[in-house]
């Protein structure tokens, strides 16, 4: 579904991404690793359409479109989900108004009739559910006043309403406690599906105890410099990024 | 990134008010300028008794010795006041033959705002009696209120034909000397509303479609006045969301309200005059004088509005909390856009015992405007118990506009409760990038966070008038929606 090839990315004139190359299939669950600074969340605000990174050399491609020739609320519309990493808080705008927005757009896209009041409620309190959120956060503003841990499942829960094809969760992990990192990660797992992907960006290997993905990606000074399977995850978390970074002859 | 923010904001704002356009009416005017005896010519076409004469004369007179106020934070270039034309009627007659003819921009703005067709047609200026016959529309209207002893009818026709209730109450909450606008409507005013609502009686209907039928040929100076007699109640609505086509510059309209012992008045506006083009060159200054008093005990009146259009905005709804336990509110939106600039607020003042006031304050700026909160709390010796709260917020798009509040508070009893919170927050481009992360366009995007601030006031308006509203502003700060 998706192809990156040789994609370089900077901001304000620093190259951040330096030649990426990355394919994801439909059914797989990529975990993307690597130490602060590597350009974890550049790839994933580079894919969601952030205008502030610029890109320079190379392309994605999604279902066999040009990512980069489509605006950000298209690229949504045709199934990509960023989990933000620091969701945005949006005062005065209830999550039922904004979800029923988004849900309705992504329905428009396809062709389809916007949702009834009623059918909206039903399938929001059917995901709500299924993720495990609290039904006091729906009925509040846009993120406004949740803890770290709510915003997390906040964008958890935003994700099984889209039921996007390809979710990118930047670093949904950070900050959470066990609790809150055991809903989410069930979640995501709820969520898998053979017709949709994901991509998993983490810092540390304990996300993957709860999301066994597939194929495991170390990202380092902006290209992947080592990929395998979950097995990675455990010698990265044994070893440090240190092994990585003499493996590939530094230091 | 400052620079990508500018792009989107410029996106935003750099709308133009769609709906600007000339008319070809005929009308009957006088020469320019103001002298008494122009005031005496007003009078005398308009047939007036003499009592009304005096009154407007000593208007005149009392404007002579005042200057126009200068503390408002507001740039106001220089009015030549000989080169206005004080009285203008429109001829009656219809601009156009049928909505065909009607531009179809316009059609389209009232699509957009959801006007019913009845209504889009006398705001257009179409020969209605050819499409639907409106008199017998409003005579229903007329018979419904006239069983109940309520009056509705034009200042012109309440001075005739009920003097002794315009003796009684006209200037009563605003004088003619109050201030230099507010003597020069006293001295020279058109035309407007006139409401009375006896004892014991609660309006059956919101004043307000009949009123907004004939919104489109309301003067530049107009004055109205309401009147709620004990354990009465009245919900009445001015303005339009539609555009207003007029092409006078100035306006200086007086609002009088007198609310009797458990009587209630809401007073909802919806403005959106000219605000000028792009770069600031032309629209209406608006220098309004709204004030009210909750004569009797128990007493309630609520203004409520919605400022979006405009050059320049002075305006200052406000309340004398006279009787015992009286209650008032204001709630307010304002938005500015482009060169437009707003000083807008209340005055709340508290005399008598448990008064509760209740002040909701929102402004929008954007583009290069400039939107200002001025508000008075007043709370006088004799008022045990009075109570206020304020909560006064601004929006900001973009970093070029200004956003100002000068609250005033003045508590003269040591037993009152003022309460004051304000907040400024501007729509930052990572919020609205998380709105197109989940499908939502920018432009939907600033609609539904300039919807969600506003709700509260939203909510105050009319059900029919708030959808309206709501659409009104985001009209106002979109880019130009297809």
């Amino acid at each position: 579904m998706l192809q990156i090839k040789n994609l370089h990315a900077s901001i304000n004139s620093k190259e951040i991404l330096k030649g990426l190359s990355l394919e994801i299939n439909e059914g797989e669950v990529h975990a993307i690793m690597g130490p602060n600074g590597s350009g974890k969340s550049t790839l994933a605000a580079v894919l969601a359409g952030r205008e502030i990174f610029e890109v320079t050399q190379g392309e994605v491609i999604y279902y066999g479109k040009n990512l980069f020739e489509m605006k950000p609320e298209d690229r949504a519309r045709a199934g990509i989900f960023l989990g933000f990493q620091y969701p945005i808080e949006i005062p005065g705008v209830s999550m039922v108004n904004f979800m029923r927005a988004a849900v309705n757009e992504q329905r428009k896209y396809k062709g389809l009739t916007p949702l009834s009041s009623s059918d909206f409620l039903k399938l929001m309190r059917e995901k709500k559910e299924l993720v495990e959120i609290d039904s006091k956060l729906t009925n509040r503003s846009v993120n406004e006043g949740f803890s770290g841990g709510e915003k997390k499942k906040n964008e958890i829960f935003q994700m099984a309403m889209l039921e996007p094809k390809l979710a990118i969760l930047d670093e949904t992990d950070s900050g959470l406690d066990i609790d809150a990192l055991r809903i989410v990660a069930n979640g995501v797992n709820k969520l898998k599906r053979k017709d949709n992907a994901s991509i998993v960006i983490t810092h540390y290997q304990r996300l993957l105890d709860y999301i066994v993905p597939d194929f495991v990606h170390v990202l380092y000074k902006g290209r992947i410099v080592k990929s395998a399977g979950k097995e990675l995850a455990f010698e990265l978390e044994e070893k440090g990024y240190d092994w990585i970074k003499k493996e590939i002859g530094e230091e | 990134m400052d620079k990508e923010q500018d792009i989107i904001l410029n996106e935003i704002t750099g709308n133009e008010y769609k709906y600007g356009f000339v008319t070809d009416i005929e009308t009957e005017s006088i020469p320019k300028g103001l002298s008494e005896d122009v005031v005496r010519l007003i009078s005398e076409k308009k047939g007036e008794p003499a009592f009304m004469l005096e009154y407007r004369l000593k208007a005149y007179r009392k404007w002579l010795t005042l200057t126009m106020p200068t503390w408002a934070h507001l740039k106001i270039p220089e009015i030549n006041y000989q080169d206005i034309i004080f009285y203008s009627v429109p001829k009656q007659g219809a601009k156009y033959q049928s909505m065909d003819e009607v531009d179809p921009i316009l059609k389209e703005t009232f699509n957009k705002l959801g006007i019913p067709l009845e209504e889009q047609l006398h705001l257009a200026g179409v020969a209605v009696d050819a499409v639907m016959d409106s008199v017998s529309v409003k005579t229903t209207f007329k018979e419904t209120l006239a069983e109940l002893g309520i009056i509705f009818c034009s200042m012109n026709e309440a001075i005739k034909e009920h003097p002794n209730l315009l003796q009684k109450y006209l200037g009563s909450v605003v004088p003619y000397g109050d201030n230099f606008f507010a003597a020069l409507n006293a001295a020279v005013f058109s035309d407007g509303s006139f409401v009375y609502i006896p004892k014991g009686v609660r309006c059956p209907m919101e004043l307000s479609t009949y009123f907004r039928i004939n919104a489109a040929n309301t003067g530049q100076f107009e004055r109205t006045l309401i009147i709620a007699d004990e354990e009465s109640y009245v919900s009445y609505l001015e303005g339009c969301t539609a555009p207003m086509r007029d092409e006078n510059q100035l306006h200086a309209a007086v609002v009088e309200i007198v609310v009797m012992e458990n009587a209630e008045v809401k007073y909802s506006t919806v403005q959106n005059w000219y605000p000028g083009d792009k770069n600031g060159k032309g629209g209406i200054f608006n220098f309004v004088t709204k004030r009210g008093i909750c004569k009797g005990d128990n007493a309630k009146l609520s203004w409520t509005q919605v400022e979006t259009g405009s050059a320049i905005t002075w305006k200052y709804p406000s309340c004398i909390l006279k009787g015992n336990n009286s209650a008032a509110e204001f709630y307010s939106v304002a938005v500015t856009n482009n060169y437009q600039q707003a000083d807008t607020g209340t005055k709340m003042i508290h005399l008598g015992k448990n008064t509760k006031s209740r002040i909701v304050s929102k402004g929008i700026s954007a583009g290069k405007s400039n939107n200002s909160y001025r508000g008075l709390v007043k709370i006088s010796k004799k008022a045990e118990n009075a109570r206020n709260y304020s909560q006064c917020d601004s929006l900001l798009l973009g970093d070029q506009c200004g956003s100002h509040t000068f609250p005033y508070i003045d508590v003269q009893n040591t037993k009152a409760v003022v309460e004051h919170e304000a907040t400024t927050s501007k729509i930052g481009e990572d919020q609205i990038f998380y709105c197109n992360q989940r499908g939502i366009s920018t432009e939907d995007a600033v609609g539904l966070i300039v919807n969600g601030y506003v709700k509260e006031v939203l909510n105050k308006l009319p059900m029919e008038f708030a959808v309206e509203a709501q659409k009104l502003l985001q009209i106002s700060l979109e880019g130009s929606v297809g």
